[in-house]
């Protein structure tokens, strides 16, 4: 357990920008709420899922919604923290800490909000390792556990739960409608998990990659060095391409933001094109046409430049840009982590190739079998142990 | 007709006299520390020339801008939020500097109110905690008040209703709504409501003394304060928005550069001392940026232009091994520091000046540079200027470019993407003639639910017609020259953002008035 001083604060939400692989929102309106925390004298403690115990009880929070709506209503910490102790009086226990679903973009920060107030730690981890866009994108749906209950607080006063569901898809469907009615912005607590479960199915150290990742791309700013070539070192990532972006074209279909960007190359990457599909986060690369990354396989396209993330929403013509990949949490990469967010999760009618597999693996095609992962010796963000449920 | 336009930049006050297409005249002088002598003695310049009767004066200005970011002639103002009980953790002021906010914060008051996106209010106003608020702020003497809803570019009502309020308890009030000026984003709009209201009593007082100005100068002509959008709003309401003046200047210059072309879809570059600025014309009028704008510190969303400004000028230093133009320039002590003037650096002027481009100081000076160091530093800023142009441009198609600023030579005659280059007469003024140009405009940035596309588009500019004409634009001349349209990601129902802005010439009853 370590106190999070301001400092790492701020390198977490550049990190989660970046981890927000294109979507997941800006963390800012986070960063600010934490700074006013901290000058407050807040502090928070950062605790390692390894320091859980197995009947330990852990919220799993996130704020739901429309990036836009988040503009005009902002975050509030208390409107968090209200979310988690409307879940333990629902559950009639109180929690050990607080996690968050997602550590890309600006819900990588939201369990920071609600742990200021309730005094808890908040665990290294988290459910996607990155950002996506639907309830059942996570690492806990991979692992087949419950999906419920669910707590959701507008603060007028409007408190809900979603007791029972059948499913990840189902609460996505309820939780999703009752968000809409609150006005497109709700926090929610989502179903707890126990100190086994987090131990087992969670995605760990995230926030510390984070904050690492946020640390190495302010350094290298400050030094005037090459911010990419930070990431890359930091995280072991893969150089994909270096263009500027010839067309962008955006849709919203079932309330995602959907769209193509299309990639010149430029310097190494010179002669080449690279095509890029997202649904809110980055979803698949093409060079020259030919499957070149996809999710799982964690998507960065960032200001040649400055190395900031360039999200989704905001790409536009013009714009000098390289395509990183950083690698996927070992979880997703399992057949049944790669139904649940593979490319066909994404509509893509894809056998699923990381980049960082050797090119020999490729022949196989197919899906990667959860024993072969096992002997993958560059895994990381490993969970303890990848038996069933 | 006849017009003036004065275009006050950080170097020098440029004033011309437009009659009708024409320049009839031009003048330079340089900027003064209190701006008004500067532009007493352009518009002195511009009267003496036998000005005539002239039908409106334009001026654009930096003094609003400069004022925040040195921090003078602030007052304090009174924030007043409507949307309790949402986004009570980040009240107003809160992404400020502190320094800036230490001038500027009076008192923070929130209170019960706002909208959702889909228009239904978030909590009833609370009219009651908005009267306390008021009686609270006059009893610490505070007249500059900024008041914001959520989501009130949906729905303005609530501030509205609040400023009704306020004005009951404090008469002498000076308001700013948030939904006159900005977009959707609470902060940045909030901020710019803050920004403005902070900055009243020195508009009133500027605009007073331009007019004085015009008077002592014997022009009788209405006078007008360009915007950032490079259209013009007239004095008094000048003196109610100042931040809409903030950025007129590269504005002008392009406006200036389309109509002294008549070029109306192209890109501009105009070159100076230091720097270059590309920018593009989409209809005349420069495309905006559509992102967060950072104002002595403080997140705003403006309407801004889209410029990309690079360190390249006539003033920019060229360094041998390896082969560099800019950053660092010699600026305005060109004269003392080129070589061509007997100086010891070497800028892009004097590289210039031994190819042949620019007549300028002892060509002599010059003759012993290798020609392949001449070739190379031209072939380099080119290159510069070439990925600075297509950075600016939308999509792959050519378009012509149109070359402006006393930089303008090192702009090659071809560029790749480049249908024609473009260079007119008067470059040197095309700001205060852009200033001179101006017309009025209407905006509208707002969510539409349960329409079509087509729909919602054509609500988007029935409203920004509507807006055009209230701000003093005759209806017969409007033209829409800016939609956008956003999907938005998460909502319901096809939710669709618009933007849509167009613009009119003056109406004449305007200008009587």
């Amino acid at each position: 357990m370590r106190d999070l001083s301001t400092e790492d604060v701020e390198a977490l939400a550049v990190g989660a920008w970046v981890l927000g692989t294109g979507g997941g929102g800006s963390p800012y309106l986070g960063l600010l709420t934490m700074r006013r925390l901290y000058r407050d004298g807040a502090r928070i403690r950062l605790m390692p899922p390894e320091d859980l115990a197995d009947d330990d009880l852990v919220a799993v929070v996130s704020n739901m919604g429309a990036p836009l709506v988040g503009q005009e209503r902002l975050t509030d910490s208390r409107n968090m923290a209200r979310a988690v102790t409307l879940m333990e009086e629902y559950l009639g226990r109180e929690f050990r800490a607080i996690m968050s679903v997602e550590i890309g973009g600006n819900n990588g920060i939201q369990p920071m909000l609600a742990a200021a107030h309730l005094n808890k730690p908040v665990v290294d981890a988290d459910a996607m390792g990155r950002a996506y866009p639907e309830a059942q994108m996570t690492s806990f749906a991979v692992g087949g556990l419950k999906p419920w209950p669910l707590s959701m607080v507008d603060p007028r006063g409007v408190e809900g739960i979603v007791a029972r569901v059948p499913s990840w898809t189902w609460m996505e469907r309820l939780s999703r409608k009752m968000c809409v009615e609150v006005g497109s912005i709700a926090s929610t607590c989502k179903a707890p998990r126990t100190g086994r479960e987090v131990k087992d199915w969670g995605i760990h150290h995230t926030t510390t990659q984070a904050i690492a990742l946020g640390q190495a791309i302010r350094r290298a700013q400050r030094e005037h060095r090459d911010p990419i070539q930070a990431i890359l070192d930091a995280e072991d990532g893969r150089l994909l391409f270096r263009g500027k972006v010839a067309d962008i074209a955006r849709r919203t279909t079932e309330g995602f933001l959907r769209g193509t960007a299309a990639l010149d190359g430029l310097e190494d990457s010179r002669g080449r094109r690279f095509d890029l599909a997202f649904q809110n986060e980055w979803a698949v690369g093409w060079e020259d046409g030919v499957p070149r990354v996809m999710t799982p396989d964690l998507i960065c396209v960032l200001d040649t430049v400055s190395g900031e993330a360039i999200g989704t929403e905001t790409l536009r013509y013009g714009q000098r840009v390289t395509v990183i990949a950083l690698r996927a949490p070992k979880i997703f990469l399992s057949q049944r982590g790669l139904e649940h967010v593979g490319p066909r999760a994404f509509g893509y009618d894809l056998d699923f190739h990381s980049v960082f597999e050797p090119p020999d693996a490729r022949s196989a095609g197919g899906d990667t079998s959860d024993a072969s992962l096992r002997g993958d010796p560059e895994a990381r963000r490993t969970p303890d142990r990848m038996a069933s449920p | 007709m006849r017009r003036i336009g004065i275009d006050v930049g950080g170097t020098n006050t440029d004033a011309v006299l437009l009659d009708g297409a024409r320049v009839a005249f031009a003048t330079k002088t340089p900027t003064t520390a209190d701006v008004l002598t500067g532009v007493r003695t352009a518009l002195g310049a511009v009267s003496a020339s036998g000005a005539g009767e002239v039908q409106a004066v334009m001026i654009g200005t930096t003094h609003f801008v400069n004022a925040v970011v040195q921090r003078r002639h602030l007052a304090r103002v009174g924030a007043l939020r409507l949307g309790l009980p949402a986004a009570a953790s980040l009240p107003p002021f809160c992404d400020w500097p502190e320094d800036l906010a230490g001038i500027v914060r009076g008192q923070v008051h929130m209170a019960e109110g706002g909208h959702d996106y889909d228009g239904r209010p978030i909590m009833a106003l609370d009219e009651r905690a908005v009267a306390q608020a008021a009686r609270a702020m006059r009893a610490a003497g505070i007249g500059c008040v900024a008041v914001s809803s959520i989501f009130s570019p949906l729905d303005p009502s609530m501030e509205d209703r609040a400023a009704d309020i306020v004005r009951q308890e404090i008469p002498e009030v000076s308001i700013t709504l948030s939904h006159d000026l900005g977009r959707i984003g609470l902060l940045e709009r909030e901020n710019v409501a803050l920004l403005n209201a902070c900055l009243t009593p020195l508009a009133r007082h500027t605009v007073r003394a331009f007019e004085q100005a015009l008077a002592a100068a014997g022009i009788a002509a209405p006078l007008f304060v360009t915007q950032n959008d490079g259209t013009v709003i007239r004095a008094e309401l000048a003196a109610r928005f100042p931040v809409l003046s903030f950025a007129s200047g590269p504005t002008n210059s392009m406006r200036g550069a389309a109509f002294l072309t008549g070029v109306k879809d192209a890109l501009v570059v105009d070159v100076g001392g230091t720097t270059s600025d590309v920018g593009a014309l989409r209809h005349g009028f420069p495309r905006e940026a559509n992102a967060v704008v950072q104002v002595g510190g403080v997140r705003t969303l403006f309407r801004m232009p889209d410029l990309l400004s690079f360190g390249l000028g006539g003033g920019s230093l060229v360094t041998e091994w390896p082969l560099a133009i800019g950053p660092v320039s010699v600026g305005y002590r060109l004269p003392d520091r080129a070589r061509i003037f007997g100086g010891p650096d070497l800028t892009a002027s004097d590289i210039a000046v031994a190819a042949g481009r620019l007549a300028l100081g002892d060509a002599a000076r010059v003759a012993d540079l290798p020609s392949t160091l001449v070739q190379d530093a031209l072939a380099l800023a080119a290159r510069m200027l070439e990925e600075a142009v297509d950075r600016m441009k939308t999509d792959a198609a050519e378009v012509p470019l149109l070359a402006v600023g006393g930089g303008a030579f090192l702009v090659p005659d071809r560029l790749p993407g480049i249908s024609a280059l473009l260079r007119p007469d008067h470059a040197a003024v095309a700001n205060a003639v852009g200033a001179a140009i101006a017309q009025v405009s209407g905006e509208v940035d707002q969510v539409f639910q349960g329409l079509s596309r087509t729909e919602a588009l054509d609500e988007a500019g029935r409203i920004a017609r509507a807006r055009a004409v209230e701000a003093g634009a005759d209806p017969r001349t409007l033209m829409l020259v800016d939609q956008e349209d956003l999907p938005i990601a998460y909502l319901p129902g096809g939710a669709l953002r618009v933007r849509a802005r167009v613009i009119g010439d003056i109406a004449s009853g305007t200008v009587a008035g």
